[in-house]
């Protein structure tokens, strides 16, 4: 437990992200089996304690220190179980710490009413760096700034692997992943993902900056206001997942239970029919959804949703990534023929002349679905990732970044009691987070309800009237223009700068970079 | 007569040399040779009446005493007699062994002026000894660049440096302009702090490993962007406290704090079992709240112009 400790000790106090990655990949080599294997799935989100709540945290606080001393100390201290570790009593000398294993073995096989007695059973063999630890690590909330994503990275870069290889495993596996770092380690194969449905990494595009393609070469499709998702069914099961690899089955269980293919597709999720409120509010609708654990009949009847297709990965148990484009999406025509029309159709190619003729439809373009244009490669394989000169996005509105929220601040007026002035940043090429500008509008009144719950769960730092948020939601942000700015560090600020999405579904380390920032400025 | 007035008073009783305690502009001060000196040191020729440990004077029937506190170099409290009824002001102080100044000393008294920086029961001073290792651990791991400590000029620097000698560390340590001063203050007060460099006007190559010692306001700087880098660590009881250290981006927080933590202001009390006690300077009602559930009487003494507690 010592050294899981001083790992989260570590991502809490280390601001880069590439330094992050070193920090778990070290503990990753270094940590003997299960216990590392239970860090993982802490990091990733995938490790739950059934029996231990927040609550049973209080109790334990409430039973053990007076009521006042503890309202001040947490007042102070501003998160409840870090309180509980600073005020317990010290460990003796000849207490004997806990492995991981041993933490999640006990805390797994006691019942709801008896965890309290365990938990405090191990406090008392912890120090307070260890009390802390085993307090996030029972409730599952680390919130030490790392998705799942990057704990995979750094899992990765741990035993030499791409992280899209261990994409292509993770979702077949469970926690503590003996299985993965075996492969990691060299002493067995590549574990075989074949009779689960799990996670394909996505083929991303890069903004098409300027210049022309030929559309020869290049197909071009409408580019969908949705949500990416991919379906996966094999292994007599079928699982969606969005965009950062995460489950989301049971936030879209029409989807899942209308797919009578065999088989991997990649989509858009979107809503049927003119959705009250147009664009945004469909939009919305989706987002919301996207992190329940289960939706009433009542949300999937007001949005009908359905997926367009526009890929296809897997036939049956084929795999058709190393096909053209071309070869696939004639694949993909016959394969959605099996498909509920209601539920699925396929994403159209646009027929236009050239580049040109497609500038004009896409200028023309007014359906509130339509974002802009992709452009996809005709000769290309489905290869995970963003690969120069394959996929382009050519977005209808210029001038947007997807950008992590940073700080917020409570506004003015009516606004007074929410924070609703947020600052976000973009990412720098060593992983970190610089600001770029500031933003107040844009959002509805329940989006900013939203907003102002995520920052306040998510708070890491105060300083006076501001907060600093856990850098994990991914803000679109639309603006006028870019410009050079000496004020910020980042070199950069934005003109009119206003919250045109929140992107929920994005992992933040996917947010723009500055550099692709500065590429806007003219 | 007054005890560490916040604005120039006739006659003042300086507990020690925190700016917080010792202002300038008094016209008569009393206080320890140490203390004396460090605001001679500040604030340029101060005048006062030296009172060494013990040693103690007369006014308006009133016995003043000074009696060491283990705050910093030359920190009292000061004991106030009159008509058989005692009265402690503690000052700042701290119980744990500081190889650079005299040790508290527990004082009997009716009446404990209590401070309470750290009075909250979060906050456990670990042992010294294992936040030192901590930092020379991480020095260790970190020989390409260095490491910045910050700490408070006054006390906590030389502290970090003498328990960095007592750990066998004998390395020159790397000191920020601010510091030097002081620093030879502490060495003429026998207080060995082995060989110190200015880090002002150095290579960058020449302070790879180093260890680095700045005021805390330096930290984030571009003082410190002269530095090979620099892991930014940082010298203060508030370390404690998770936010609180990334508050001020600090990497390395090193719980090292010239204050009593709860436990030693619990115990003094405790110990001392004065028959009334007065808090002041920090977290009163946490500390009151204590001596209720203990059926100590105690107030709170809310003093104007005070601030957290910068120094921690
Ligand atoms: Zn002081
Ligand atoms: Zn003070």
């Amino acid at each position: 437990m010592q050294a899981f400790s001083a790992l989260i000790d570590g991502l809490i106090y280390t601001r880069s992200r590439d330094h992050k990655v070193r920090l778990i990949a070290d503990y990753l080599r270094n940590t003997p089996d299960p216990d590392r294997g239970w860090a993982l799935a802490a990091l990733a989100g995938t490790l739950s304690i059934a029996t231990v709540k927040a609550a049973a945290i209080r109790a334990m606080a409430e039973e053990r220190f007076d009521p006042m001393l503890f309202r001040m100390s947490r007042d102070y201290v501003g998160d409840t179980a870090e309180t509980v570790a600073l005020m317990w009593p010290e460990v003796s000398a000849d207490a004997v710490a806990p492995t991981v294993s041993e933490v999640i073995d006990l805390l797994n096989s006691t019942s709801r009413a008896r965890a309290p007695i365990v938990l405090a059973g191990l406090m008392d063999r912890l120090d307070a760096n260890g009390r802390y630890a085993l307090l996030k690590l029972a409730t599952g909330g680390m919130r030490v700034g790392i998705s799942a994503r990057l704990a995979k990275t750094a899992f990765g870069q741990a035993f030499d692997l791409s992280v899209d290889d261990v994409e292509e495993v993770w979702h077949a596996l469970r926690p503590p992943y003996a299985e993965l770092f075996a492969w990691g380690e060299g002493k067995s194969d590549r574990p075989d993902p074949a009779d689960s449905a799990f996670f394909r990494p996505f083929m991303l595009a890069h903004p098409l900056e300027d210049g022309i393609v030929d559309l020869d070469a290049y197909a071009a499709e409408w580019k969908w206001d949705g949500i990416r998702i991919q379906i996966a069914s094999t292994g007599g099961e079928t699982r969606l997942f969005s965009r950062g690899g995460d489950e989301v089955t049971a936030a879209f269980p029409e989807i899942a239970a209308a797919f009578n293919g065999i088989g991997v597709v990649d989509g858009e999720l979107l809503v049927r029919g003119d959705v009250q409120g147009g664009e945004a509010a469909s939009f919305n609708a989706l987002q919301q959804r996207l992190g329940r654990k289960n939706v009433t009949a009542a949300m999937q009847a007001e949005y009908p949703v359905f997926v367009r297709l526009y890929d296809i990965l897997f036939d049956g148990a084929e795999d058709l990534r190393s096909l053209t484009w071309t070869a696939r999406r004639e694949r993909l025509e016959r394969f959605a023929a099996q498909l509920d029309p209601l539920r699925f159709d396929l994403s159209a190619i646009i027929a236009a002349r050239d580049f040109n003729h497609l500038a004009e439809m896409r200028a023309a373009a007014r359906e509130a679905e339509i974002e802009g244009v992709m452009l996809k490669r005709r000769d290309s394989p489905y290869l995970a990732g963003r690969k120069v000169g394959l996929w382009y996005k050519w977005k209808r509105e210029p001038l947007v970044a997807d950008c992590v929220m940073m700080y917020a601040q409570r506004g003015s007026g009516k606004r007074s009691s929410f924070y609703s002035d947020y600052t976000f940043g973009c990412w720098t090429p060593d992983g970190a987070l610089l600001p770029v500008g500031k933003a107040y509008s844009g959002f509805s009144d329940a989006e900013l309800k939203w907003l102002d719950r995520f920052v306040r769960d998510n708070t890491v730092a105060r300083f006076g009237p501001v907060r600093e948020v856990e850098k994990s939601l991914v803000l679109e942000v639309a603006f006028d223009a870019v410009h050079e700015s000496k004020r910020h560090k980042s070199g950069i600020a934005m003109r009119f700068p206003r919250i045109s999405r929140l992107r929920r579904d994005k992992p933040a380390d996917e947010a723009d970079t500055i550099a692709a920032l500065r590429a806007m400025i003219g | 007569m007054w005890i560490d007035p916040s604005r120039p008073a006739e006659r003042a009783l300086v507990t020690h040399g925190h700016a917080d305690h010792a202002r300038s502009g008094h016209g008569a001060v009393w206080a320890t040779p140490e203390t004396l000196a460090i605001m001679a040191l500040r604030y340029g020729t101060e005048m006062g009446t030296p009172m060494p440990y013990g040693d103690g004077f007369e006014a308006n029937g009133v016995k003043i005493s000074f009696h060491p506190a283990g705050h910093v170099l030359g920190s009292a409290q000061i004991l106030l007699e009159h008509a058989g009824e005692r009265v402690v002001v503690t000052g700042d102080y701290k119980r744990r062994f500081d190889p650079t100044c005299a040790p508290f000393e527990a004082v009997a008294c009716d009446v404990l002026i209590t401070e309470a920086t750290f009075g909250l029961p979060v906050f456990t001073h670990p042992p010294i000894e294992d936040e030192i290792a901590k930092l020379l651990a991480a020095r260790a791991a970190h020989q390409e660049g260095c490491i910045l400590i910050g700490a408070y000029a006054l006390g906590k620097a030389q502290r970090v440096i003498a328990e960095l000698r007592r750990a066998g560390y004998d390395a020159p340590i790397y000191i920020h302009g601010a510091m030097q001063k002081m620093c030879d203050l502490y060495a003429a007060h026998d207080v060995a702090l082995g060989e110190l460099i200015l880090a002002t006007g150095l290579a960058k190559a020449e302070m790879k490993g180093a260890i680095v010692i700045a005021p805390p306001s330096a930290l984030n700087d571009r003082w410190a962007q002269r530095l090979p880098d620099p892991i930014t660590a940082m010298a203060s009881g508030w370390m404690r406290v998770r936010q609180r250290a990334r508050q001020r981006n600090v990497e390395l927080p090193l719980v090292i704090s010239d204050h009593a933590d709860w436990t030693e202001l619990t115990d003094t009390l405790l110990e001392l079992r004065p028959s009334e006690t007065w808090i002041t300077h920090g977290r009163t009602d946490a500390l009151g709240r204590w001596c209720e559930l203990h059926q100590l009487k105690a107030r709170a003494l809310d003093l104007v112009g005070r601030e957290e507690e910068e120094e921690g």
